[in-house]
């Protein structure tokens, strides 16, 4: 069982809860998730580590409540126990010193790509964010992101906050203004396919984080596969970053959409 | 004393001598051999949670004990992996004392109630049965081994085999299906501190995700784990190894011998056209839905597709589990599609003998060779490859050829792809320095299981690739006596 040891909101429907998981705050690096199941009756669901603390033992989430397991999580008060958490999962980012870095993320994709732009900072590369959202309220995590990346550009679809537009004009902005050696982006299926065709046509490097429907998150069922370069590969284990220009995006959002009937 | 001899001493028991006085060996061979009571096939092929087969009846029990001749050289316990003194339970049934029965059962094997329900007897202790070879049918040992287990258990007087002094010594297990648990409760029982390690939120393996509830209630297992709990066995779920602890961790922890018990949790696809559609999943994740995620319980949170016309891949015990889930979740057709023809099935015949009384369809001799889908990505329909048998190939089965032209388009809203699994690759990665074939397995001694790594041992399908449970286990017997031997030598 784990404890949660403080709850953040960040907007009306996305929490940030801070467990303690000693074991994953110590083995976790950046781009690592972790499964997690509320109740008994609860289903298992991946969440990627926004960030650790090894010293305090704990590891955080941030979690947009979109159907009943992430509402019965945003639900949870610090004191509470999560069920089960399980981790760390997945292939760890790549981090390599390769020059400058975009990083897009929109939504709740923001949180998973902290620690990714931590690291990259970290390695020595200029870290530019471009974080996106619908409205100015539902920005998150800008401040985390000033302090560890060289520039933040903030893009809503109202003009709310930062510059009008959608994360893929961000992104594209910088692009036209300097070289950009690689691109990081989580969000939506559907907006990292737009980055994607986006960064293909300036034929540059792009990684994708990809967060389809996973049961086990150990490589055991299958649920989670995508087709990457023709090939049939499964998130959890091989992923879950990927060549983003290699993804079969629409099949990917097909995928996304077998349980629509029965997800309440 | 060595096992003959106690196999020896216990014959010669007076009770035991003035049983097999009691009654000539041609009376008790021309007992007619015990049918298991069942569920009616209707009525069964429409729930879910009720045990299909129901145990024999105290008088059944006796009855067929009494079909024992309780011989001199038991020759099957040759056929049992982890050598269980048959004839010395049975004839503990053939007198009356049943609790006599399950704790002789429980020196050798740690899930009785489990083994008696999913070995495939006829395979192993029942095929070596004396009676074969004068043309009669073999005693129904597994029915009385789960008799026996099952009467324990009920009677509410579960015996806790004797455990030897404790020697402080730390065993890591990383796996908690049956090759672990028979491990553990053999190294638990000499005295080692043992503690299993699993990935899932529930003990067990795949006898909790993948053996359905109509086969081998999870209940039944989770008492054989209480035992093991109470002999000391400890257990951490949610653990990893290889991710949330390190081969080096479990050494600072001060653990002094792993046992790795992984399984082969990895699925098979074909990679044909449209196996990517919405609705074609493998059967690991359609049985981990229904078993461990509890889906078809309105109560779970998890989904699981309900299709009308269902289509499994494949022939073996995990096909048979798929397809007569499929059908008591509401398919109106549920198919096995199979490339070669009955007598080449892997399942066991009791299996495919239920499925076929529960309305299953065979279409054998068929193999997929596409999934159609609608435009919202769904499995619509399948294209079958009719096939005919040619020469025996490798694994001395008749090799399936496609009959040229001989294609069929058949109507299917769910497809689950049952073409067998491969060894978890996590182990074979995260440990630096063992031996892995070229099919992933890791290398071990066949006498010892012990790998490259001086203190790592591994059994069960990590090591064999898909196969039973009860080879699993006999690994796990295996490689605990190798694994003390060595420890007590250093």
């Amino acid at each position: 069982m784990n404890k949660i040891v403080s709850k953040e909101h960040f907007s009306a429907n996305v929490v940030k809860l801070e467990i303690e998981a000693p074991l994953i705050a110590r083995s976790r690096k950046a781009g690592h998730f972790v499964i997690v199941r509320e109740g008994e009756h609860g289903e298992r669901i991946p969440l990627t580590i926004a960030d650790a603390d090894v010293e305090k033992g704990t590891i955080t989430l941030v979690i947009q409540a979109v159907g009943a397991s992430s509402r019965k999580l945003c639900e949870l008060n610090v004191g509470d126990y999560v069920t089960d958490v399980v981790g760390p999962l997945g292939q760890a980012t790549h981090i390599e010193k390769v020059g400058t870095v975009v990083c897009a993320g929109g939504g709740v994709g923001v949180a998973p790509l902290l620690p990714i732009v931590k690291a990259f900072h970290a390695a020595g590369n200029k870290v530019i964010v471009v974080l996106a959202a619908r409205t100015k309220d539902l920005i998150i995590l800008e401040e985390q992101m000033r302090a560890n990346s060289d520039e933040v550009v903030i893009m809503t679809d109202d003009g709310s906050y930062g510059t009008k537009g959608l994360v893929t004009e961000g992104v594209e902005n910088v692009i036209k203004r300097e070289p950009v050696n690689l691109c990081v982006t989580i969000g939506p299926a559907i907006m990292m396919k737009f980055v994607s065709a986006l960064t293909k046509k300036y034929e540059i490097p792009t990684v994708a984080s990809l967060n389809t429907i996973m049961v086990d998150g150990t490589g055991m069922c299958g649920a989670c596969r995508v087709t990457v370069g023709g090939k049939t590969k499964f998130v959890c284990v091989d992923g879950p970053e990927f060549d983003a220009h290699q993804v079969n995006f629409d099949e990917m959002i097909m995928r996304l959409g077998a349980y629509k009937n029965v997800e309440k | 004393m060595t096992v003959e001899e106690l196999i020896a001493a216990r014959r010669a028991e007076p009770w035991r001598e003035a049983l097999r006085k009691g009654m000539k060996n041609k009376e008790r061979s021309a007992i007619e051999r015990v049918k298991m009571n069942e569920l009616d096939p209707e009525y069964r092929s429409h729930t879910r949670l009720e045990e299909v087969n129901l145990g024999l009846t105290k008088e059944q029990a006796m009855m067929e004990a009494h079909r024992c001749l309780d011989c001199p050289n038991p020759t099957c316990m040759q056929g049992c992996p982890v050598g269980i003194h048959i004839p010395s339970f049975i004839k503990n049934i053939e007198r009356g004392e049943f609790l006599e029965a399950a704790k002789i059962l429980k020196e050798t094997s740690a899930l009785p109630a489990v083994c008696g329900r999913v070995c495939p007897q006829e395979k192993q202790c029942e095929s070596k049965c004396v009676h074969l070879k004068m043309g009669k049918p073999a005693v129904a040992i597994g029915y009385l081994e789960r008799f026996a287990a099952d009467y324990e258990r009920e009677s509410g007087q579960v015996s806790v085999p004797t455990i030897a002094e404790k020697n402080g010594i730390k065993i890591a297990v990383v796996g908690s299906g049956p090759a672990g648990l028979s491990f553990a409760g053999d190294m638990v029982k000499r005295g080692y501190e043992v503690t299993v390690f699993e990935a899932l939120h529930e003990i067990g393996g795949v006898l909790k995700y993948g053996i359905p509830e109509f086969r081998l209630p999870n209940r039944i297992v989770d008492v054989e784990i209480d035992g093991l709990r109470q002999m000391g066995v400890k257990f951490v779920k949610d653990c990893i190894v290889g991710k949330t602890l390190s081969y080096d961790d479990l050494h600072d922890e001060g653990f002094k011998g792993i046992f790795v018990a992984s399984g082969a949790g990895l699925p098979n696809f074909m990679n044909i056209p449209g196996e990517n559609l919405v609705g074609v999943m493998s059967s690991n994740e359609y049985l981990t839905r229904v078993n461990l995620m509890d889906a078809a319980n309105p109560e779970s949170d998890t989904p699981v597709l309900k299709g009308k016309r269902v289509a499994v891949i494949g022939g073996g015990n995990t096909a048979m589990d798929s397809v007569r889930t499929a059908r008591r979740l509401g398919a109106e057709r549920a198919m096995i599609v199979y490339r070669r023809s009955e007598e080449e099935m892997p399942a066991r015949l009791e299996e495919v003998k239920h499925a076929k009384e529960e309305g299953v369809e065979f279409l054998t001799l068929h193999n997929p060779i596409e999934y159609l889908g609608d435009e919202r990505g769904r499995v619509r329909q399948m294209r079958l490859q009719k096939m005919a048998l040619g020469e025996p190939d490798a694994s001395g089965r008749r090799r399936p050829v496609p009959v040229e032209g001989a294609i069929e388009t058949v109507d299917v809203d769910e497809v689950i792809v049952s073409v067998g699994v491969s060894p978890n690759p996590l182990i074979p990665h995260a440990f630096k320095g063992l031996e892995i074939s070229k099919k992933g397995t890791i290398i071990v001694g066949e006498a010892d299981m012990r790998s490259a790594l001086p203190d790592v041992y591994a059994g069960g399908d990590i090591v064999r690739g898909g196969a039973t449970v009860i080879l699993a286990m006999g690994d796990g017997r295996k490689a605990a006596a190798a694994m003390d031997e060595h420890l007590r030598n250093i």
